[in-house]
This record gives C-alpha cells, sequence and structure tokens, in this order.
C-alpha cells in the first residue's frame, strides 16, 4: 500500500496571505508538497492584457518567503500555478524577480524552475487554419483579427507540463497560466497515485480554507491522499470542514457541479461519497476521471480596445432624478454635436447607480421610484488618452450644467466627491480569446526551464 | 403553499462562471426543504427567465446538487466579463432577484 501523499496549500490565492500559525501547524505534518495558485480570469481582461498582477508585489514576497523557506528546509517541492495572476510572460517574469529578490534577501539557493504557458501568434494561427481551435460555447467563433489584436495569449497548462518540470527535480517551481488544480495533482500523479483523485483534491485545495467553514482565502488548508480516496482537514483551529462546507465549494465558479471540465479530460463526480471523518475534516471518494480525445487546452487572450477616463458623481435632486434618462441622453446628443467634426468613435455610457447601476440589463426593476440619491459614473472610452479625457471631461461639465425642464438648482447638478473629478485609468482591454486547442503532446506547448539560483 | 426562498435557504450568491456564464448557487437549510423544491420543480427555466428577463436560450442550466443541498442556475453572460457596459466583473451582486423570490410548493 502506497505512504498517503500529503499536501499543504498556502492561501486560495498567492498574494492573500495566511496565518503562520497555520502554516507551521501544515508543516509539522510533513507535506510532500507545498502549492499555491496565484491566477484566475475573475478579476477580468486587464491583467492579462496589460500584463499586470492583480495581487499586490509585497503581500506575495511575503507569502513566497515563508512558503520557499520551509519548503527548502524540509526538502519538499514548491510549486506556484498561474504565477502573477495571469501567467503570461510578463507576470512570470514578475513572481520570478520576486523569487530571486527572496533568494537575495535571504542568502538561499536552489534550483528554480520556469513554465512558460505563451502562444505566438503565428502557431494559433496554422492551428486555428488546421481546424484544432474551437469556441468554448457560448464564446463566439475565433477570428484571426482577434489573435493579431491580443497583446496576450496564453493556455491553461495541465499536470504533464509540471511533471516534466519536476523530472528535474526542481525545488520551486513558477508555472505561467495553469490550470488550478494542476500544480497540487502533478506530484501524485508523477508518483502513481490515483488521477481523479489527485486531481479532484487539487481543485479543492487550489481554494483553500474557502473549502471550510467559516470559509477564508487567506488560510491555509490541508490534503492527504490515499489510495482509494482522499482528506482534507483546517489548519486553524477556528474552522472546520464539513460534508456541507466542501460539498458546497464544489458547486463554487462552475457551470456543472458534477463535471468539471479541464485539460485532457474531465472529472466526473457523480458517484462521490463525501463523509465526515472526524468533527473538522472530511473523506471524499468516488470521483472519476474522462479522458478525451483529442487532448483539447484552453486559450485564453486580450486585446487592447482604447483608453478609459471615468468620472465619479452623485445627484440628490429629487427632480434631477426623477428625469435622469432624458437628462443624460440630451447630455450624450449634446457631446456627439459638440465633436462632430473630429469623426472620434469613443462609447459614452452615464452608468446610474440607484437603478441599474450593479445589475444593467438584469435588472427587474430599472426605476428611480422611491429613490433619494443616485450614484452616477461617467464613463468615457476611446482611442487615445486625450480623446477619452476630452469625452469624459465634456460630458460632466455639461451634466453639471445642463438646463433639465423643471430644474430649481441652478448652480450645479452633480455632487462630486473628488477634486480632480475625471480619472484617466489608462489602456483598456478586453477577453479576445477563450477557445479550446487540440494538441498532440500536452506538454510540448509549455516548455521547462532550470535556472540555479 | 408559498413560500420565501430566503426563508427556507442558507446560501443565495451568484458569481461567473468564466467570463461567459454566470452562475447562481441556492443552498436550503435542510434537505427536506432541498428535496421539496426539487420535487416540485418549483425553480425553473420559467421562473429564471422571470427574474432577469431573460429568453429560454439564455438559460444553460439548472443542476439539482444533492451533496451540498443545493440547486445550481448556470445563464449566459449578458456581456463577456468585462466588455464595455460591463456593471460587474466578478459576477458576485446578481444574485439579489432571487431573495425577493416567492416558491409555490403545492406539487
Amino acid at each position: 500500500m502506497k505512504e498517503p501523499f500529503r499536501i499543504l496549500s498556502a492561501a486560495a490565492m498567492l498574494g492573500y496571505g495566511f496565518p503562520v500559525e497555520s502554516f507551521e501547524a501544515g508543516m509539522s505534518k510533513h507535506p510532500h508538497l507545498i502549492a499555491a495558485d496565484a491566477g484566475s480570469t475573475d478579476p477580468g481582461p486587464y491583467y492579462l492584457g496589460a500584463g499586470k498582477s492583480f495581487t499586490n508585489r509585497t503581500a506575495v514576497k511575503r507569502d513566497l518567503t515563508i512558503m520557499i523557506k520551509a519548503g527548502l528546509k524540509a526538502k519538499i517541492p514548491i510549486i506556484i500555478g498561474s504565477a502573477g495572476g495571469s501567467g503570461a510572460k510578463p507576470h512570470l517574469d514578475w513572481c520570478t524577480d520576486i523569487v530571486l529578490e527572496i533568494a537575495r534577501d535571504n542568502n538561499l539557493h536552489f534550483k528554480l524552475a520556469l513554465i512558460s504557458a505563451d502562444f505566438e501568434k503565428s502557431r494559433l494561427k496554422d492551428e486555428l487554419a488546421a481546424g484544432n481551435i474551437s469556441a468554448l460555447d457560448p464564446a463566439p467563433e475565433l477570428i484571426v483579427d482577434a489573435i493579431d489584436a491580443s497583446t496576450h495569449i496564453v493556455a491553461q497548462m495541465g499536470v504533464e507540463p509540471i511533471i516534466r518540470a519536476l523530472d528535474g527535480n526542481p525545488d520551486v517551481i513558477l508555472a505561467g497560466r495553469a490550470y488550478d488544480p494542476s500544480i497540487f495533482a502533478a506530484l501524485p500523479i508523477k508518483l502513481g497515485y490515483d488521477q481523479a483523485l489527485a486531481l479532484h483534491l487539487g481543485k479543492i485545495l487550489e481554494c483553500a480554507a474557502i473549502c471550510a467553514t467559516p470559509g477564508s482565502g487567506s488560510d491555509c488548508m490541508f490534503g492527504t491522499l490515499y489510495e482509494d480516496s482522499f482528506v482534507l482537514e483546517p489548519l486553524n483551529p477556528i474552522r472546520a470542514c464539513t460534508t456541507q462546507s466542501v460539498a458546497a465549494h464544489t458547486l463554487y465558479e462552475k457551470s456543472n457541479p458534477y463535471m468539471l471540465y479541464g485539460p485532457g479530460g474531465h472529472l466526473d463526480l457523480r458517484d462521490c461519497a463525501f463523509i465526515q471523518e472526524t468533527d473538522t475534516s472530511v473523506r471524499v471518494s468516488g470521483s472519476r476521471w474522462i479522458p478525451a480525445t483529442p487532448y483539447t487546452i484552453k486559450l485564453e487572450g486580450a486585446r487592447p480596445i482604447g483608453y478609459r477616463t471615468v468620472s465619479i458623481a452623485g445627484a440628490r435632486d429629487p427632480i434631477m432624478i426623477s428625469a435622469i434618462d432624458q437628462i443624460t441622453e440630451a447630455v450624450s446628443e449634446r457631446v456627439a454635436d459638440n465633436f462632430r467634426d473630429l469623426n472620434w468613435t469613443y462609447h459614452l455610457r452615464f452608468n446610474i447607480y440607484g437603478k441599474n447601476g450593479v445589475m444593467g440589463v438584469l435588472e427587474p426593476t430599472p426605476s428611480t421610484e422611491g429613490v433619494h440619491e443616485l450614484g452616477i459614473v461617467i464613463e468615457a472610452t476611446a482611442d487615445t488618452q486625450d480623446q477619452a479625457d476630452t469625452i469624459c471631461s465634456f460630458a460632466r461639465s455639461t451634466l453639471l450644467h445642463y438646463g433639465y425642464p423643471g430644474r430649481r438648482a441652478t448652480a450645479g447638478n452633480l455632487a462630486f466627491p473628488y477634486s480632480p473629478s475625471d480619472i484617466s485609468t489608462g489602456r483598456t482591454f478586453v477577453f479576445s480569446l477563450y477557445h479550446l486547442m487540440a494538441v498532440a503532446d500536452p506538454a510540448e506547448p509549455f516548455p521547462v526551464t532550470f535556472k540555479d539560483v | 403553499m408559498r413560500i420565501k426562498l430566503i426563508d427556507i435557504t442558507d446560501v443565495i450568491r451568484s458569481k461567473n462562471a468564466g467570463p461567459y456564464e454566470l452562475t447562481f448557487d441556492i443552498m436550503f437549510k435542510s434537505l427536506d426543504w432541498f428535496e421539496k423544491v426539487v420535487a416540485a420543480d418549483a425553480i425553473n427555466t420559467d421562473t429564471v427567465c422571470r427574474l432577469f428577463q431573460l429568453q429560454p436560450d439564455d438559460v444553460l442550466n439548472i443542476i439539482p446538487f444533492k451533496p451540498a443541498k443545493a440547486i445550481k442556475i448556470t445563464i449566459k453572460r449578458p456581456l463577456c466579463s468585462g466588455d464595455l457596459g460591463e456593471t460587474d466583473v466578478y459576477g458576485a451582486q446578481q444574485h439579489a432577484p432571487l431573495l425577493s423570490l416567492e416558491l409555490n410548493l403545492s406539487v
């Protein structure tokens, strides 16, 4: 019988932090692996498109310092997935820089493996022409223009590239964009543990203490993989894993709780059993892995659509509030008319909090009836920052002094919380790729390089 | 029997499931309530369309998940997350209409 394989998941997101006491409690259980996921598409397209991290550098350095020191001391690997948040080259470089700084600061020496997840546009166009790329419903079909316009295109790696990196016996692995469970499942799968259980355990561990009650994104979680099941246990005495909390987590952020799709296949959880092992730990069994042919990986890309400027204001005047739609429409027309000779292409929007600012078209009651104040965010997106600044500024000043019918407050229509009132937010991105690509070798697109630190 | 969803649940939440989908989790206080609601088919495509001004094609699935005493609803996002016109990048505040939903449980 195989020795149980033990995994310490540091936090739901690298940089979200964790109590040192929880981490040390995990280390005292002699894990074989320390891992943390560092990425998500949840914060939107900007971070992938701009090559920026959505987590804070100081916070990431803090977490990594604790993890790397402990891993080197215990001689176990530390694996980070989707380094830098979106896992493209600038994100991986950003995270590598932090790791090198930690090594210098603490006089540490180790073997570092880096796995890239970027795709050349020329390759993607060839793959598209060869019919290897398909839309992931309800995303639109991919066109060459979307590839050309993207600043960064990555794919989520499965366990195979990480296993290839592990073959080189590194101490620390920084993986570019990775399917979240891969970083937890790669080593046990390499050692011969059940693939379905390893991936299902990884799927839960990637969110660390979110699967406990009370849940937290900034606390550790411990997983033990057996031949026929796995057990989850929190490391903080204030938390417990219950069958309800673990099963509930299985629902989180996915469309079907029974079928979890990933690189090369899907997990079928229809026959899963969740059993309360102790008061605070849960045992899970019955997960099945259904491989797919061909093996597909998920591509993610983002492209710039211009520059954005926003202005935040409020309105308290009931006459103004009751006529807000007509007023903003009239202001939009005034803006268009004023700059019509410039032939600019821009997007001007007044997002009205108090009406449908949160839910947009999904809002069942898009009315200002009975509302005593409104929040108004004026947003201009245009081809250059100067154009966006101009449109936002002009819309703001026009709205401020617009003489709507029945107006009593002739000194101004808006309450601004800030001076300056307008905020230039820089380049703006949208997702351009969210597609599946068939690959012959699941490790090939994700090259591994080693570095002696 | 008419009953408010909020009175028989512990969790009602929404979140993106990838940038093109929005998913809602409704977790019931007890297995009994979960089973009653599922048996009565009290949360169906029609209910979801009515709550969120959707067409039936926009509702991708409604799945009861017994291990969590939960019903999961997944719909098409009105926009790909972060597109021009976005109001909720994470999709975490789209659940509110479910809080005032009343169910008819007379089977």
